[in-house]
Order: C-alpha cells, then structure tokens, then sequence
C-alpha cells in the first residue's frame, strides 16, 4: 500500500524532442488513477517512467514516500500490465503467472501455491496448463494481470488495459477491472487515449496534452468543468458545443442567440469581451417552439444514438449540437429551439474556462 | 468437362510427372546403387548385396572422414551461433546509425570469403597464421562466411519477437541474465536451431575450404574424401561413391528429423498485438 509522488518529472528524448515537461502528480493510496490523452502526448512514458524503463531527465518519482527515482524497475515493487500483455510465449499460464515468485528464487511449491491462488481469484485456475498462444484476448489480459498481482506490488501500472479487446468484451474487462482494483484496494495507474474508459473507471484521471497536465480531478469534475478548450473538446462521447461569442452586460450574443451568463462565470467577464461559449448536447433542452435565451435554428441532422438522438441545428451559420431523448425527435428542416441550463454552460477566455477560484 | 480441358489437365498431369522423376531418379540411385553388386550411374533394381559396405569399412579413411565432417560442422555450427546469436540481438536492440548498410555490406562480403575467389589470400593468411592443415582453421575460415548470413536470419527472429516480454521480466526483477535465460533465449530458440541446421549442412557440403586448408587425408572431411574415390585404373569407384553417398547424406536428413522434433520449426503463437 503506497501513494505515488512525481515532481517535476521532465523527459526529453535525443534530438530535442520533449515527452515530458515538468510534470507534478499526486496519486493518493488505493486510488483508481487514469492518464487520458491522445496519442503521442507523452502519457505511456510517463507510465514507464514510473515503473523505471524509462529514466527522467528531471525529477523525482516517489512510491511510498521513498525515493525511486534511480532504481532499476525490478526494485520498485511495481507490478506491470503490458498493452501487448508482454506473456511470455513459452511458459505455461502458471509459470507465467508465478514468473516474479521465480526471479525472488521461490521454491517449486510455493510458486506453484501462489499461482493456483491468484489465478483462482481471476477464474483462471482451469487455463494453468495452457500456453498463451492457446487463449483468447480476455484471458490472456487476466494472465497478465494475475502475473502482475502474485508479484504483490505496491503500485499496478496498467498500459492501454483494454485496447486490445473487442468492443463486447470491453465493457465487460471494464466492470472486472473497477471491482478487482476495489477489492484488491491497490494504487493503480492506467494509461487510456478513451476518454470513456477514464470516466468510466478511474477515481480521479489527468487529461494531458503534449507533455503537459491540462487537468486532473474527478471524472465528474473534468466533464462538467472542463478547465480549458483542450479538456473541454476532448472529453465527452459527443462533442461540446464550443461557440465564439460577446459579452453583453448580464447576457452573452453567441451564434445569433442572446442568453443569459453562464452562472460560473458571473461577475467574472466584463461587457464587449470575446469569450467562448461551452455547453454540453446533454445540457441543451431541446423544444419545437420558440423560447427565450435559446438557440433558433433549423434541424440539418438527426443522429439516432439509440436511446437518445443527436440533433444538430443550423443557428446563424454555426452548429449546435443537442440531445433529444427518445420519441422526440424533430425531422430535418423543421425550426427547432435549444435552451442550456445556465449552471451547465460555461465560459472560455484565451482557451482557459473562467471560474471564480 | 469438354475434351479440350481433360487434354489440359492430362498434359499437366504428364509435365508433372517428367519433372518429378527428372528429381526422383538420382535419390532412387542413391536408394539402389549402394546394394547392388555391380552399380552403374542408371538406377535399376539392385542385386541385393551388402558386400560394398564392406568394403567402404576396409577404405582407411572413408569411417573417419565422416567423424571429421562431424568435428568441423559440429564446431562451426557452435561457433556461429554463440557469435551471431549475441551480434543479432544487439543489432536487433539497439539503434546504430547505418545499421542496415553494414548488414548488407557484411551479407555482400560473406560470399565472397568462402568462394574461390579469396582461395589464395585466404591460404595465405592461414599459412601465416599456421592455421594451414588445422581443424580449427577450416571452422574459423567457415564461421566467417557463414556468420552475416547468421546474423541477417537471427536479426530477423529476435526483431519479431516483442520487446515488451523482456520489459516485462525487468518489471518483475529480472537481472539481464535472467532476462536472457528465461525469456529471451527460448523465445528465439527456434530462429538457433535454424541457424545451427543450415551451418551443420553448409559445412556438411562445403568441399573447397577443407580441401584448400587440410593437407592431411586422415583430417579430411567425408567431402574431401568422396573425390578420391577412383579405382587403380583411374575409372570412378562406383560401388565405394554410392555406398559413401548413403552414408554422408543420411547424418543430415537425421538431423533435420531431430530437430525439427525436438525444438519444431513452430512458432509458439504469440500474444495479441
């Protein structure tokens, strides 16, 4: 049991290029922690510097309060799960699974205890004698994460857990993996670029962007107060509606619409100032008849996304986008109205959200 | 099926047939020749005797020579795969500018080592370093021939064998020599015993070499020897070359039975990528 500790963690990489700039995170004990971003933003190093298969320009990395920063991955006691799962071909699911028993020079016995244990508790005890070439995607990652736990660590670093899995199987790896890592009560840190992996699973996540921390709180936090345009257009099945507009007083002009300021952002904004305007589909009230402080537009499309349906509106030449719920979808063509919730929507100023601190 | 396809289709049939027997008739001759009490170059059905072993046993260097054939493959075979194995694997892992390059230059150059056109530098260098009528000079001269294209088909196996395994050992606490014992060593053992067959059977047939570098017929490998199978009148000892022929081809073929048994030229089907 351990929290995790890096201080301005800096990776450049031969030639100039920087993975990594001056990174600060807390992961507190037992927390469930997801690095999201999109590829190439230096999240997948930040892991393996973690874990010490890569080594910092700059820096510290704390497990436990103790300084790791220049020890070999072996001498870390962090236990790893590859995006690849990295099993070993050879081996059997046991020996695989029992591999950090083997490399602590356990005895026969003991490994094979420790293996039949940790693979009982994954519902793995009947595959031990297989090889990993004979198992399917699924149980190969539970091989994986069996290998990673029989080593007890105090860390699990999990690299893309579920990418190699197909979409059905997903879901499925996502409710185990939340419950194991609850169960087990064990810092882990995940590395995802699916944003609804992060908020689905994680306790509190960091979204980066080429190197850099953009944000980091709970899911729940980074979806409704997205701290900047980056966050705010990454997160979210369906995109946020993000729309160049003019503060007015108490009111704000953005695409054709005068509404009322966002609540988070009253007081905050002076009149005449550029912003841009941020609300979620899902915080749109959508209605056939005309309303006050609300987008007017003409429907362009209707996207059925099965339990609901993504309306777009044609607003002054911009596009709004909103949700409707089953039923009660508009057809393409008729005049449509779209209301946002004033304590939902929010406000942008130089890319970062305004919020009274 | 019209007249015109069953023609086709028999014409095939025959062209197959002819190329078939045009590449079975010298291994029925090595099957038949060896018992027959007077063999010609025609293969035919044998009038069966055992009485050319006899005597290929009395030839004082023919049993000997095969254990020399043994000695020199069996040490350029060790020889290269201890070389090459290590040279692969850091080619494979670590980035060298021109790495390639050097790869084909080497490729390149191995052919022209063990060919005749080195024949004389190559005495040369042995005579002066005097390697000349030495086993260990024919299996040095060999290893350098035969160790890019080692190299080249090593590299190729350890760079398809993923790197994240032997991440993954270090994670556990694996030392880099438990890495390569445990992980990195069977994982590319089928790509050794490949390498280890095809040398064992380049120096099984390389005839040049050994009969450059061994003045000593009691040294000579079982390819050297064949070609001093003449009878007093100068005329080619049937009866000893086929009998010989069997014996000399018969090590390889039992080997590639063991091998590819033993260690299976399989992949072990690897993980998902």
């Amino acid at each position: 049991m351990a929290d995790l500790a890096l201080t301005g963690i800096t990776k450049d990489y031969p030639g100039g290029v920087r993975a990594l700039a001056a990174l600060d995170l807390a992961v507190a004990d037992g927390e469930f922690f997801a690095l999201l971003g999109p590829s190439g933003c230096g999240k997948t190093t930040l892991l393996r510097t973690v874990a010490g298969l890569e080594t910092a320009s700059a820096g510290t990395v704390r497990i436990g309060g103790a300084d790791v920063t220049r020890l070999p991955p072996g001498r870390r006691d962090v236990g790893m799960v590859f995006q690849d799962y990295a099993l070993f071909p050879h081996m059997t699911v046991a020996d695989n699974i029992a591999y950090p028993l083997r490399v602590r020079r356990a005895g026969r016995e003991e490994r094979h205890r420790a293996a039949e244990d940790v693979a009982g508790s994954l519902g793995l005890e009947t595959l031990l004698a297989r090889r990993p070439g004979e198992l399917s995607g699924g149980q190969q990652q539970r091989v994986a994460l069996a290998r990673a736990m029989a080593a007890r660590p105090k860390v699990f670093l999990l690299d893309e857990p579920l990418s190699n899995l197909d979409a059905r199987l997903r879901l499925e790896a996502r409710t185990f993996l939340k419950r194991l890592q609850n169960e087990l009560a064990v810092t882990t840190v995940f590395v995802t670029h699916d944003q609804a992996e992060a908020l689905a699973m994680a306790d509190r996540m960091a979204v980066m962007e080429a190197g850099r921390i953009r944000q980091v709180g709970t899911p729940a936090e980074v979806f409704r107060r997205p701290a900047n345009l980056f966050v705010a257009s990454f997160i979210g099945s369906t995109p946020m509606n993000l729309l160049p507009g003019r503060v007015e007083g108490e009111q704000i002009t953005v695409a054709g619409a005068v509404l009322p300021l966002p609540v988070s952002a009253r007081g905050l904004v002076a009149a005449g100032e550029e912003v841009v305007f941020g609300v979620r589909p899902e915080y749109l009230e959508y209605s056939g008849k005309a309303a006050d402080g609300a987008f007017a537009g003409r429907v362009a499309v209707v996207e059925n996304l099965g339990g609901s349906s993504l309306v777009t509106l044609d607003a002054a030449g911009q596009a709004v986008h909103a949700l409707v719920g089953e039923g009660r979808e508009p057809e393409p063509g008729a005049r449509g109205w779209a209301v946002p919730r004033p304590d939902r929507a929010l406000l942008y100023r130089d890319g970062e959200l305004v919020v009274d601190r | 099926m019209t007249p015109r396809d069953l023609l086709r289709r028999v014409a095939f049939a025959a062209f197959v047939a002819l190329v078939l027997a045009f590449f079975a008739l010298p291994l029925l001759w090595l099957a038949s020749a060896p018992f027959d009490a007077s063999p010609s170059i025609t293969a035919s059905v044998p009038d069966f005797t055992f009485r050319n072993f006899r005597a290929l046993l009395d030839n004082p260097y023919a049993v000997a020579s095969l254990r020399n054939s043994v000695l020199l493959a069996a040490g350029t075979a060790l020889l290269v795969v201890a070389l090459a194995a290590p040279a692969a694997y850091a080619l494979s892992r670590v980035r060298v500018p021109g790495r390639d390059a050097l790869l084909y230059l080497l490729l390149l150059l191995s052919s022209i080592i063990t060919g005749t056109a080195a024949m004389v530098p190559i005495f040369l260098l042995a005579f002066e370093l005097h390697l000349i009528d030495s086993r260990l000079g024919v299996i040095l001269v060999l290893t350098g021939g035969l160790l890019p294209t080692a190299i080249f088909i090593l590299k190729d196996f350890t760079d398809a064998t993923p790197v994240s395994c032997e991440e993954a050992a270090r994670v556990f606490g694996a030392s880099p020599l438990q890495t390569l014992r445990h992980v990195v060593v069977p994982v590319v053992r089928p790509g050794l015993a490949t390498v280890g067959v095809w040398t064992v059977a380049q120096v099984w047939g390389d005839f040049l070499m050994p009969f450059l570098l061994l003045r000593d017929p009691a040294k000579a490998p079982a390819s050297v020897i064949m070609f001093t199978f003449y009878t007093e009148g100068g005329q080619p000892d049937l009866p000893l070359i086929a009998t010989f022929s069997l014996l000399y081809s018969l090590p390889v073929v039992a080997m590639y039975l063991l091998v590819s048994r033993r260690y299976g030229f399989r992949f072990h089907g690897g993980t998902k990528r």
